[in-house]
């Protein structure tokens, strides 16, 4: 009885066939292009590339179960990856670096939280400010130049991002790492409780006594986080900050949560599906490249899948009413 | 002696007096049917007894003791709890996770805690049980009927031991046939020792359960009597103002 419905809602769960068609399209580019497409150094590509976008994927998962949205996880991105190349040309440590990358992007996720959670804005209102303004920082504080002189402690820096361990990047070992972090504090602890309880129903959550107004900022400040996490990797990987790191990158974070089973109305989603919807996008931009299909295309594809995503969410709910 | 007992309460908002000098006691094990028509001033008397905010006059004593609530919190802490209309419960989570929202059972030590879905699991089904009710705890609440939703949100009643429950409609939203499982549920309350308030608008479904009935209008209480000394006729009469009061 306990095994059937847990395969019932595994059959029922978008991330199962996600999974699937990941691995489809994986076998297909392995018969297809044996020589190119399943050889090591094209597999440690894909992984490295949908690490950091996985990475922010999981932390805007809690803000979308939450009901949230938050568009400004690219330009937090770029301006806390400036600030660590700063903090580095300056000469100070790599863990100040770290430590002031990740303040700053807590200090974009408080702002944001803050103002969603106890001034009432409109999430999409409000993160779509933080877009323009972080980036915009990042543009000032960087004086528009690349800072790529990462002063003494630049080479623990890059190694960090940019190293790996037993072949795999150390970039999807930490995307492995939050990704069964974020699982477990979703599944098992109330605050993850209390984040599915604010996207399914924020009254009914407050008249229960859901601290929801500190859930939402915590969501936000997490997503925020994340997306400096990403931003220290990345910079510590390319050996450079540009302040246009991460433009766009909104849109695949995004597709990733929807494309895995996210539900932009809130209360739906996990940190699996977070990663699987990433590692989906990725695979299926590298298989376009391989089959020498126009890499610009990818951007349509993209669009196409968030669509079709929410389309195909909008027809299981209906099924399930 | 009265659970609870409200002694000529008023409340004013700005020039408009929403109840004014209005009585009203509950005894356990009863339910109170509470009528009148929109705008009569119920909902502003059950938020005054939920603690949603304060009467401008008056007195409410519970269990003989004066009380003042200033959040919902301070009432339910109190054991007064409150079943809303549009039922309050988050689709997307379990019976049994609705049932403890914001009360979960844990386990671990410390700040190392997780939740104790099990013990949630076992304990809602025994509220469940109490409540004849089919409810699966594990089951999520998108899946279920209006009855075993009324289930749920009662369930959460009961998981606080509260002696008051307030429900707001119950009835409004679901089947008739659900209807008659509401009503059986409400009974079970009474059996148990509570005092119920029932606030409705469904003339059967007052004159089904309730002991006795209130009811108001514009703001003053109209009648307040046992159900037996009454009828579905008197009641529309004193609602619509065309009996002035009984």
């Amino acid at each position: 009885m306990r095994a059937r419905i847990l395969l019932r809602q595994c059959l029922a769960a978008q991330p199962f066939w996600v999974t699937i068609a990941v691995l489809i399209i994986c076998a297909a580019m392995s018969w297809l292009e044996p020589d190119s497409f399943p050889t090591r150094d094209n597999l440690f590509n894909i992984t490295r590339n949908f690490a950091y976008i996985g990475i922010m994927a999981l932390g805007m998962m809690a803000v979308i179960i939450t009901g949230g949205i938050d568009l400004s996880v690219g330009s937090v991105m770029g301006l806390t990856g400036i600030i660590c190349g700063l903090v580095l040309q300056a000469g100070y440590s790599w863990w100040l670096a770290v430590l002031a990358g990740l303040g700053a992007g807590a200090l974009c996720g408080l702002v944001n939280g803050a103002l969603v959670a106890y001034v009432g804005l409109p999430s999409f209102v409000v993160t779509l400010g933080m877009l323009a303004a972080a980036r915009s920082f990042a543009v000032v504080l960087s004086e528009n130049k690349m800072i790529y002189e990462f002063g003494p402690d630049g080479d623990i820096f890059t190694a960090i991002g940019g190293g790996e361990i037993t072949g795999i990047s150390n970039m999807v070992w930490l995307l492995l790492v939050l990704t069964l972090a974020f699982g477990f504090v979703f599944r098992f602890t109330r605050w993850g409780r209390h984040v599915y309880a604010v996207g399914g129903n924020e009254a009914a959550a407050r008249l229960a006594g859901v601290a929801v107004n500190r859930i939402k900022l915590q969501a936000f400040m997490l997503c925020a986080l994340t997306s400096a996490i990403a931003a220290i990797m990345v910079v510590g990987w390319q050996g450079s900050a540009i302040n246009a790191l991460g433009t766009g990158y909104e849109l695949r974070v995004i597709a990733s949560t929807v494309i895995g089973g996210a539900n932009l109305m809130g209360g739906e989603g996990g940190a699996y599906a977070a990663l699987i919807g990433a590692t989906l996008i990725e695979v299926i931009r590298n298989s376009l490249l391989m089959a020498g299909i126009d890499s610009n295309w990818q951007g349509a594809f993209v669009g196409a899948f968030i669509v079709l995503a929410v389309l195909l969410e909008r027809i299981r709910g209906r099924r399930a009413d | 002696m009265a659970v609870l007992e409200l002694k000529a309460i008023s409340k004013h908002f700005g020039a408009i007096e929403a109840l004014s000098q209005v009585d009203f006691a509950l005894e356990g094990g009863e339910i109170v049917g509470l009528m009148g028509d929109n705008g009569a001033g119920k909902s502003t008397l059950v938020k005054i007894m939920a603690g949603n905010f304060p009467p401008s006059n008056g007195q409410m004593l519970l269990d003989g003791r004066p009380v003042h609530f200033h959040r919902p919190v301070d009432a339910r802490a109190a054991g007064i709890e409150v079943v809303y209309q549009d039922l309050a419960l988050c689709n997307n989570l379990s019976a049994a996770a609705n049932v403890f929202l914001a009360r979960e059972k844990t386990r671990g030590f410390g700040p190392f805690r997780i939740l104790d879905d099990r013990a949630m699991n076992e304990r809602s089904r025994e509220l469940f049980a109490e409540l004849k009710s089919e409810t699966l705890p594990a089951e999520k609440v998108r899946m279920m009927s209006g009855g075993q939703r009324q289930a749920v949100a009662i369930a959460r009643t009961h998981l606080s031991r509260a002696k008051i429950v307030l429900m707001d409609e119950p009835t409004a939203a679901i089947s008739v046939r659900q209807v008659a499982e509401v009503l059986d549920l409400l009974r079970r309350l009474r059996e148990q020792g509570m005092a119920v308030v029932l606030i409705s608008h469904r003339m059967p479904d007052v004159f089904g359960v309730a002991d006795r009935i209130v009811v108001l209008r514009r703001g003053h209480k109209v009648a307040d009597k046992p159900i037996g000394n009454s009828s579905p006729e008197e009641v529309t009469g004193l609602i619509t103002g065309a009996i002035r009061a009984a």
